[in-house]
């Protein structure tokens, strides 16, 4: 269904040019809504929507885009996107909403929204620019979600705020590592993810 | 010793050699061997310097500087849970009241790091270091004698292999492994490394709060928050309490394992700089900057503000974990500043910031730790200043 290049477009970003672990970008959300899985999990989802649709519509825009005004165009066609998952959350998801607090609106300031419609949606057709925006916005979810499972795991005992940690451990004298739930934590655990990363599927020389 | 010498030189010959099934272990086998004797692999050819230091001779003099600590540390561990508990006091049931609570720390500590080292040796192909001595008594001696071992076990590992195998292995840090090992413990385990019932050696379980609290002598010092009750002048507050400044010199306080006694730090100072192990200038630099900084709180000092600030400058340098950090941490020639004016600058800030954070912040009581930490961060910086600037004369000069 897929032609050879578009598979490439999706399936690269998960993990040998993922935009977290390579390219070191969106590390601010990868710190901060990542204590826990559930919040995270609604953060990937609308990092992945919002980064596919404004993909779509500035690829549309992309030979009609005078290239001076181009990224006030991109911030509108984002900020838009944003308002509207932001809108949805808040009346579907309210909880979950009112954790992720200003999260949701700073996916605007995501590099990886902004760098991927400067990168290729800006000089692609639709179709892989939608691709590209998944498979990116897959990428940038499974680091995010790696990180997330861990710091729940070690820093509350829980996974998607189901206590797993069997109470014979805890009689045993098991305590949470509270540096988990900190911003360093996420540090720490991100830094081990590229180590893996770079150790298991070394980076091409020259790259 | 013809007969070990034998048994390892027949075990190399056998099974560590090239080409023998064993090769790939061969580092882990060489630091075995090498601890009985010295190694075999010498300088040879046209170099001109020679000398009887070693990384191994400098990690050995480390160490026997640390005997002083380390000695009075396992007595008054001992010593404090007899006081707790009413038990016999002499000299040899202290010791081996202390014996059972220091050495299975420093047992994890040398086990679980020094897997971690070898670990990291055979696949790195390289030599075990020896860096990993020092790290490994260093450690256990900065925690409070009832942390549970399991999280002694994860701190050195995370101390190891984030702080410094990461960046490439002993002499390649920036930041003080033993250090971090205890900063992870310290921010990931607040209710067994801080509060008022870890120090004295009672019951390994942290959960058990009716046990024997005993707060430390920075926490008393700290004294009421005023306004309606003026707090009282911090040196008859800690001598009501039985902080005397005598007592507290010497070490015989609730705290953690090797920093008590400043006495005994100080012991641990004369043996490095005979043996031209250490260097004065960043320990005597933490001095001063301890100092200068509590005599600039002391002059500040209102009313309303609570005990440290009025606290007298000598009595910082006994308290806590300055002197032991002061002597054996700001010291490592790794993490300080590599120049000498650097290291002087480096150590006075050590001391400014340390009596900052205790003074300022009172939730941190054991700053000693952070503002080592903070400092190591930035020795690269001020070296690159230093010789900067001595460059910079020199090109005046011969301009």
């Amino acid at each position: 269904m897929l032609s050879k290049n578009d598979k490439k477009v999706l399936t690269d970003p998960l993990i040998s040019n993922n935009p977290i672990a390579m390219q070191v970008l969106g590390i601010c959300s990868a710190l901060a809504v990542t204590t826990q899985v559930k919040p995270a999990f609604v953060m990937c989802v609308s990092v992945i929507v919002v980064m596919c649709v404004s993909s779509m519509v500035i690829s549309l825009l992309r030979t009609g885009l005078p290239s001076r005004i181009r990224i006030i165009v991109e911030l509108c066609v984002v900020a838009s996107m944003v308002i509207l998952v932001d809108q949805f959350l808040k009346a579907f998801l309210f909880d979950l909403s009112k954790q992720l607090s200003v999260f949701v609106g700073l996916i605007i300031t995501n590099c990886i929204v902004m760098g991927r419609l400067e990168a290729f949606a800006l000089m692609n057709k639709p179709f892989p620019s939608i691709l590209d925006g998944l498979g990116n916005g897959l990428g940038y979810s499974i680091v995010l979600m790696f990180v997330a499972a861990l710091r729940e795991l070690l820093g509350a005992g829980k996974l998607a705020g189901i206590p797993v940690i069997p109470q014979a451990l805890i009689d045993l004298g098991y305590v949470n590592n509270g540096l988990m739930v900190l911003a360093p934590g996420a540090f720490i655990l991100l830094g081990l993810y590229i180590w893996a990363q770079n150790s298991l599927f070394p980076p091409k020389a020259g790259k | 010793m013809k007969f070990l010498l034998n048994i390892l030189e027949k075990t190399k010959k056998d099974l560590f050699a090239p080409g023998k099934p064993l090769e790939k272990a061969f580092y882990a086998f060489d630091a075995a061997d090498s601890f009985f004797f010295s190694p075999s692999h010498v300088t040879h050819g046209t170099v001109h310097v020679r000398d009887s230091i070693d990384t191994k001779r400098y990690m050995s003099m480390v160490i026997m500087a640390l005997l002083p600590p380390l000695l009075f540390g396992i007595y008054n561990t001992g010593y404090q849970a007899m006081l707790a508990t009413g038990g016999p006091a002499d000299l040899v049931s202290c010791f081996i009241e202390g014996l059972k609570w220091v050495l299975p720390l420093i047992f994890i500590s040398y086990a679980v790091g020094g897997t971690w080292e070898a670990i990291f040796a055979v696949t790195r192909k390289h030599p075990i270091n020896e860096g990993f001595l020092v790290t490994g008594l260093l450690f256990p001696l900065v925690l409070p004698p009832t942390l549970p071992l399991w999280q002694a076990a994860i701190g050195i590992s995370f101390g190891v292999v984030i702080a410094k195998e990461v960046f490439g292995g002993t002499g390649m840090n920036i930041l003080n492994p033993a250090l971090m090992a205890r900063a992870f413990c310290f921010f990931s385990y607040p209710a067994s490394m801080s509060g008022d019932s870890v120090w004295v050696a009672i019951t390994r379980d942290t959960k058990v709060l009716d046990g024997y609290s005993g707060a430390t002598a920075l926490g008393v010092a700290l004294g009421v928050k005023s306004g309606a009750s003026v707090a009282a002048e911090p040196v008859s507050l800690l001598a009501s309490h039985g902080f005397t400044f005598e007592k507290l010199a010497m070490g015989f306080v609730p705290g953690s394992i090797g920093e008590t006694s400043a006495v005994a730090c100080f012991i641990g100072f004369i043996v490095l700089l005979i043996s031209g192990v250490g260097n004065y200038r960043s320990t005597v630099g933490c001095v001063v900057g301890a100092v200068g900084m509590a005599l600039v709180f002391n002059l500040m000092a209102t009313d309303s503000m609570h005990g440290l600030f009025k606290m007298p400058p000598h009595y910082h340098l006994v308290l806590g974990g300055f002197a032991f950090g002061a002597v054996y941490m700001a010291t490592d020639p790794v993490s300080s500043a590599a120049t000498n004016l650097g290291k002087w600058i480096y150590g006075i800030l050590i001391g400014v910031i340390c009596v900052l954070i205790r003074t300022v912040n009172p939730a941190y009581p054991e700053s000693m730790m952070l503002a080592i930490l903070f400092m190591n961060e930035f020795a690269p910086l001020i070296d690159y200043y230093v010789v900067k600037a001595k460059n910079q004369r020199r090109s005046l000069r011969h301009a």
